[in-house]
């Protein structure tokens, strides 16, 4: 009896050294997970908005699937296995929950295409890529196209009366939006930043604001409006070991508590923690985006800092600066940042103090 | 400590480590069976750390078993002895237990049935000898660190002897998967083991014995605890099952709350650390005067019959304990020591050695092939990584050839125990690449002290060559002068001739003028 087992050379996926066990993970595994936490607030945002909102949903991930694999054939590489991974797909799906559910077709071609050709595969595909995909894209078409980005519609669910159906809705995405004003409306923070432009403070300006909702029935992008859902499937992230506690912890505390301080001093121009935490992109930045891996900090010190700083730059932005929503131009931000926080933050080594010098023995106490 | 150096450190969860699935039942908990006596046995002069034995039997010698078959050579080495009796048929090379499939030098004996001891009769009470006494018959018996190391034992202990050690750390945490031979031990042989630690602590002169053992083996705490109630000097410590608590650095870090620096070893702190099976043989050696001619080894995986633990001869080949314990299926893969960090064999026909813990014969399902993936820098890496490394970055430097930039991250501070590829998602081969990586900065440094003792020789040469020339003209420019000395002197002398006449003459014409004064 003699048991062979392959020489190296013959198998070059299974490499000599050990170890010879593994966890289970994959990639495909981590991000299957992840779209399973955000399918709850997809399909809600679905039913919220009515067919259109589903139609751009699929124009999007579409392209951002057909720009992966446009990308892959032109370095005549094997499309099929780098769409497996799913990254493609998460990304497009993440971009579409941050469109204006009504958006036009055109908006979700252009931003899908933009997030997996030029945001991702340029810079080397999965796991090069300096910034967050999506966010690249949605702002480059908050940048490009800033009217139909911010074109908000009232929420309008399926099968209540007036609602689109399937081809109706379609004809919406495609062909644009049918008496414009009967169904658009302002966000909160939009209405804010309009209303201290024109000079009024916010005590005045909350009597005819748009009504702060936890379950989502208000104007907003596709999937960020139900908070109750996306900070469940966060959670569930957190659960399931996907992702950890201290970016999602430290991106709101970074909100939180600059709005609380504000707030408190001087009610008529600064928003409070509620409305801040619950309006725009917060929570679905802060549980979905700022936590993609591979634009995020190693270490948890450095993803502290990194999640404060998401959080605090969103605030400032919201606050001073001229786009009533910062959470993407924040964690851009903040991506551009993580390579110094990789460098400055690393994990001591064992018998080395934190500047890598060897550690003085200390006796073993008897 | 700064305000920052806190914030640090209270972040700073050493969650080390990862829990694999530990898959050591059924097989821990079998009776331990003996291999039948194989025909032939392999027995390798190189089973340990340091330099391969020098064979002193004669092809066609009838040998005993623990008869010494070759003597340790040199400042680190250890001694072999025959497993069985029997007459020595070859003394030539056989396939190493290592994935390279290269073959190294082994004793063949043919086995003659008997399985007769040679004399071992020990009567001297350990205790009564001198601590050096007892390295010198812990060399003798060929006893060397059995929990994968295969650091000659003998060494160790006197290296206790030299730095001063007060704690002894027994390693029982076998935090491997599928193994369980030294947990098998701890049950079967507590006392054995215990007599064994109170021998290694008057050889060391240390105080105290912290015996480590993984909380997911409460029967072999049990035993141990029980027989160590009379020695308060040994203390069994149940210590969180997590891989790679059986790292020696690790194990004593969660035993004393002690890091051992970097660049140093435990016996900087007064700690030596043993593995458990260690002080078995050490007792064995001792008591019954008998040398390390075999050991448990765990049969597991997928692929076996009746998995269990054995007692294995050194020397008997893989394919004779797998045949032994029967194949439900062809292996996928087979692995000598752990998953984690156990060798691949090429295929069976290799011996077990002193250092062999397991024999695994997984199927496709539990050996791993990875298809590597781009990374994803998801930093379950970082999080499992024991030592505090960053393994996404030291592989994407040794992606790019950036040796200096891996080390930068702290390649030499590896310990290569697996964690890291253990858990990634993009199931990149990270141990693959740090070991090429270490393999290929050995290879620089050993070139680059070529190089530079070459540098040295022939800097040396020039030296030299310059040095003979100088003194060539040196010499030359001597004999010159001493020619023109001579020539010179040669001439004087003719004109000396000369020139004493005219002094005589002078002198004449003075003692006239002399006289003529002193006659006025």
């Amino acid at each position: 009896m003699s048991i062979e087992t392959p020489p190296f050379a013959a198998t070059p996926h299974s490499p000599v050294a050990s170890p010879h066990a593994h966890a289970g993970a994959s990639v495909t595994r981590v991000m299957a997970k992840v779209m399973l936490a955000l399918l709850p607030v997809t399909l809600y945002g679905f039913w919220l908005y009515g067919w259109p909102a589903f139609h751009l949903f699929m124009f999007t991930i579409t392209f951002a699937l057909f720009g992966e694999a446009f990308a892959l054939r032109l370095m005549r590489r094997p499309a099929v296995p780098v769409l497996q991974d799913g990254s493609a797909l998460l990304t497009g799906w993440l971009l579409a929950l941050s469109l204006p559910p009504w958006a036009p077709w055109w908006i979700g071609a252009v931003g899908g295409l933009f997030a997996t050709l030029v945001a991702k595969q340029l810079f080397g595909g999965l796991g090069h890529n300096l910034f967050n995909p999506a966010m690249i894209a949605r702002v480059a078409l908050l940048i490009s196209f800033p009217i139909p980005m911010t074109l908000w519609v009232a929420p309008l669910p399926m099968g209540s009366v007036g609602a689109p159906g399937f081809v109706a809705g379609l004809q919406i995405t495609l062909a644009g939006i049918p008496q414009l004003d009967a169904v658009t409306s302002a966000t909160l923070l939009g209405h804010a930043k309009t209303e201290l432009a024109r000079g009024i403070d916010l005590l005045h300006a909350a009597a005819n604001a748009p009504v702060l909702s936890y379950i989502g029935d208000r104007a907003g992008s596709l999937g960020e409006t139900a908070a109750l859902l996306i900070a469940g499937g966060g959670i569930a992230l957190i659960f399931m070991g996907v992702i950890s506690w201290h970016i999602p912890f430290a991106m709101l505390a970074g909100i939180a508590l600059p709005a609380f301080i504000g707030h408190a001093i001087e009610p008529a121009r600064y928003l409070d923690v509620a409305t801040h935490l619950l309006s725009g992109a917060v929570l679905l930045g802060a549980f979905f985006i700022a936590t993609d891996y591979v634009t995020s900090p190693n270490t948890r010190l450095g993803q502290l800092l990194f999640g404060l700083g998401c959080g605090l730059l969103t605030w400032i932005i919201r606050t001073w600066g001229g786009y009533p929503e910062g959470v993407a131009f924040a964690v851009l931000l903040m991506n551009a940042l993580t390579p110094a926080i990789d460098r400055l933050v690393k994990p001591r080594i064992y018998g080395r103090d934190r500047k890598g010098k060897p550690r003085e023995p200390t006796a073993v106490k008897t | 400590m700064g305000l920052i150096e806190k914030v640090f450190s209270l972040l700073e969860s050493r969650h080390w480590g990862v829990h694999p699935a530990d898959r050591k039942r059924p097989a821990a908990d079998c009776p331990v069976r003996g291999l039948p006596l194989p025909e032939r046995l392999y027995v390798p002069l190189q089973q340990h750390i340091g330099a391969a034995a020098r064979p002193i039997v004669l092809v066609g010698q009838t040998v005993l078993k623990g008869q010494l078959l070759a003597e340790a050579q040199g400042a680190t080495s250890a001694a072999v002895h025959a497993s069985t009796s029997g007459s020595v048929t070859a003394i030539g090379d056989i396939g190493a237990p290592h994935p390279s499939g290269l073959s190294f030098p082994a004793v063949t004996i043919a086995a003659d049935g008997a399985d007769r001891w040679a004399d071992t009769g020990v009567s001297v009470d350990p205790f009564s000898l001198p601590p050096q006494e007892i390295a010198k018959r812990v060399a003798a018996a060929g006893v060397v660190g059995l929990g994968g190391a295969t650091f000659p034992s003998a060494l160790k202990l006197g290296l206790g002897l030299r730095s001063k050690i007060h704690t002894l750390i027994l390693n029982g945490g076998e935090c491997e998967p599928y193994l369980s031979c030294d947990d098998r031990l701890m049950r079967d042989a507590p006392d054995e083991i215990v007599d064994g630690i109170r021998i290694m602590l008057h050889a060391t002169g240390a105080q105290r014995a912290l015996v480590g053992i993984e909380d997911n083996k409460p029967e072999a705490i049990a035993a141990l605890t029980a027989a160590a109630r009379d020695f308060p000097a040994v203390l069994i410590r149940s210590v969180p099952a997590r891989y790679p608590m059986g790292s020696e650095k690790h194990l004593l870090s969660e035993l004393t709350g002690q890091e051992v620096p970097a660049d140093g070893r435990t016996t900087d702190l007064g700690a030596l650390v043993h593995n458990v099976g260690t002080a078995w043989a050490v007792h064995e050696a001792l008591r019954q005067g008998r040398p390390l001619v075999e050991r448990l080894v765990t049969l597991n995986g997928g692929a076996i019959d009746m998995p269990g633990n054995i007692r294995v001869p050194v020397g008997a080949l893989v394919e004779d304990v797998l045949a032994f314990v029967g194949l439900k299926t062809e292996p996928a893969r087979l692995v000598m020591g752990g998953p984690m960090m156990g060798n691949r064999l090429p295929h069976a026909r290799v011996p077990v050695v002193k250092g062999t813990s397991g024999i695994l014969a997984l199927t496709a399902n539990e050996a791993t092939t990875l298809d590597p993936g781009p990374c994803i820098r998801c930093s379950s890496c970082v999080r499992a990584c024991p030592v505090g490394l960053l393994p996404l970055e030291m592989s994407a430097r040794i992606g790019i050839d950036d040796l200096n930039g891996a080390v930068a991250f702290g390649l030499k501070d590896c310990i290569a125990c697996g964690c890291c590829s253990f858990v990634c998602p993009s199931r990149i081969p990270l141990v693959h690449y740090f070991n090429h990586a270490k393999g290929e900065l050995a290879a620089q440094g050993r070139a680059q002290l070529r190089n530079e003792s070459a540098k040295r020789l022939a800097a040396a040469r020039t030296e030299r060559l310059a040095r003979e020339a100088q003194e060539k003209a040196a010499a030359a420019a001597r004999r010159k002068a001493e020619r023109a000395a001579q020539k010179a002197a040669a001439a004087k002398e003719a004109a000396g001739t000369t020139a004493a006449g005219a002094a005589a003459a002078a002198e004449a014409e003075a003692a006239q003028a002399i006289s003529a004064e002193a006659t006025p």
